[in-house]
């Protein structure tokens, strides 16, 4: 793996990398998470499924749904 | 994706809204939502004096900062669970936010009262502990009410907990619970306090959007007693559906409710007596928690913790 390009993902507590910059549809797809469920903060920004993540980029996944 | 109001670059899609949005446009968008239920379904009006039950999760803190800021000022209540250091950092947030308001939040203590945290308190009754904190949970809020004189409850439920359970409710047909899933629940006078749900249209992706957007410091972590709930089973099947079809919950909700006028006439006649004890709504002559202090031979009265919100100080050592 090229850990040049590599973009950070970080999911209920764990850090992932993934290989090479993509949309923010694609990311979500990747982990078989659903745009319902998930929101997407980029340097603590929130953005939407077209957003195109760049290198360096430090992505959050935040799961929206609570039980109980 | 551009925000359809200002043209800069979006922060959240809402395919329900067939529309996108940046951060402050969003923000403005959900809280005229609200506005707009609250006033619409007359879930809080003038000279009312609303309390929020919180739990330090997204909703229900959401919902406590949103209301204080659209001009209705409300405390808070939380009932802490003793469940170790969930219910211990379910605390903090809370006392920060009642700190941030200015307002003052009421904390029950379940080791308090029984000496133990929900879970051992439920295994004696053999009960699941849900079962044991919804109930405590649903008494000790009327309470606050009726002794501290707020006439309004307030809670955090979003429109998919109200799918989930309105599809629950269907699946099986629980005719007794079908109906009584209004935004708006009335009291009964000195005995059952008015309760009302301002987020019942704002789904729970906008809710955690709008906690994101609005620095709402909330609890992420789940309570751990939350993985069996049912609900959660509903609510990944109905966002499967509304990932294929945009809006589904919504046109669920909107339609229960539209049917809800004319059928819970049928249904409301059910009688309801008063506990002997305490005076709470139930089916024998004993409610459900004076029967629950009595297997527990406590005779101690139930007391609330207050915090002042602009005296508060988060490093006060709380029980768990
Ligand atoms: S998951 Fe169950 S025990 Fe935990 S707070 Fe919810 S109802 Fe109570
Ligand atoms: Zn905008
Ligand atoms: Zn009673």
């Amino acid at each position: 793996m090229c850990y040049e390009k590599a973009v950070k993902v970080e999911l209920e507590g764990k850090m992932y990398n993934v290989e090479k910059p993509m949309q923010v549809s694609r990311l979500l797809q990747q982990f078989s998470l659903s745009r319902e469920t998930h929101l997407v903060i980029v340097n603590n920004r929130l953005v939407t499924e077209d957003y195109r993540l760049q290198k360096d980029d430090q992505i959050k996944l935040i799961r929206v749904v609570s039980g109980g | 994706m551009k925000c359809r109001v200002c043209g800069q670059e979006a922060s959240i899609g809402l395919r329900a809204y067939n529309t996108a949005l940046c951060a402050d446009d969003f923000i403005f968008f959900l809280e005229k939502r609200v506005s707009t239920t609250i006033r619409k379904y007359h879930l809080i009006e003038t000279g009312d004096t609303p309390i929020v039950a919180v739990s330090g999760g997204k909703d229900s803190l959401s919902v406590w900062y949103l209301l204080n800021r659209l001009g209705y000022p409300a405390d808070g209540i939380y009932v802490d669970l003793g469940i170790g250091d969930y219910s211990r950092t379910s605390l903090t947030k809370i006392t920060q936010m009642a700190e941030k308001l200015c307002r003052k939040v009421y904390v029950l203590h379940v080791r308090d009262i029984f000496d133990k945290g929900i879970d051992e308190v439920a295994r004696t009754i053999r009960r699941v502990p849900c079962s044991a904190c919804g109930m405590i949970k649903r008494y000790v809020m009327n309470k606050i009410c009726i002794d501290k004189g707020y006439n309004v409850l307030v809670t955090g439920h979003n429109l998919d907990d109200e799918a989930a359970a309105l599809l629950g409710n269907l699946l099986y047909w629980k005719d007794e619970y079908l109906w009584k899933k209004s935004p708006s629940l009335e009291s009964k006078d000195g005995h059952l306090s008015k309760k009302v749900k301002p987020l019942f249209l704002c789904s729970e992706r906008e809710m955690a959007a709008y906690a994101v957007l609005s620095g709402i410091d909330y609890i992420y972590e789940e309570c751990p007693f939350s993985v069996d709930a049912k609900s959660l089973e509903y609510k990944s099947i109905l966002n499967k559906l509304e990932e294929s079809s945009p809006g589904t919950k919504l046109q669920f909700i909107k339609g229960y409710l539209k049917n809800m006028k004319t059928a819970r006439k049928d249904n409301e006649n059910r009688d309801m007596a008063y506990c002997t004890t305490c005076g709470y709504p139930c089916y024998g002559d004993k409610c459900n928690m004076c029967r629950l202090l009595e297997r527990f031979h406590i005779e101690k009265a139930i007391a609330f913790d207050e915090y002042d919100g602009s005296t508060l100080d988060s490093n006060r050592v709380m029980v768990t």
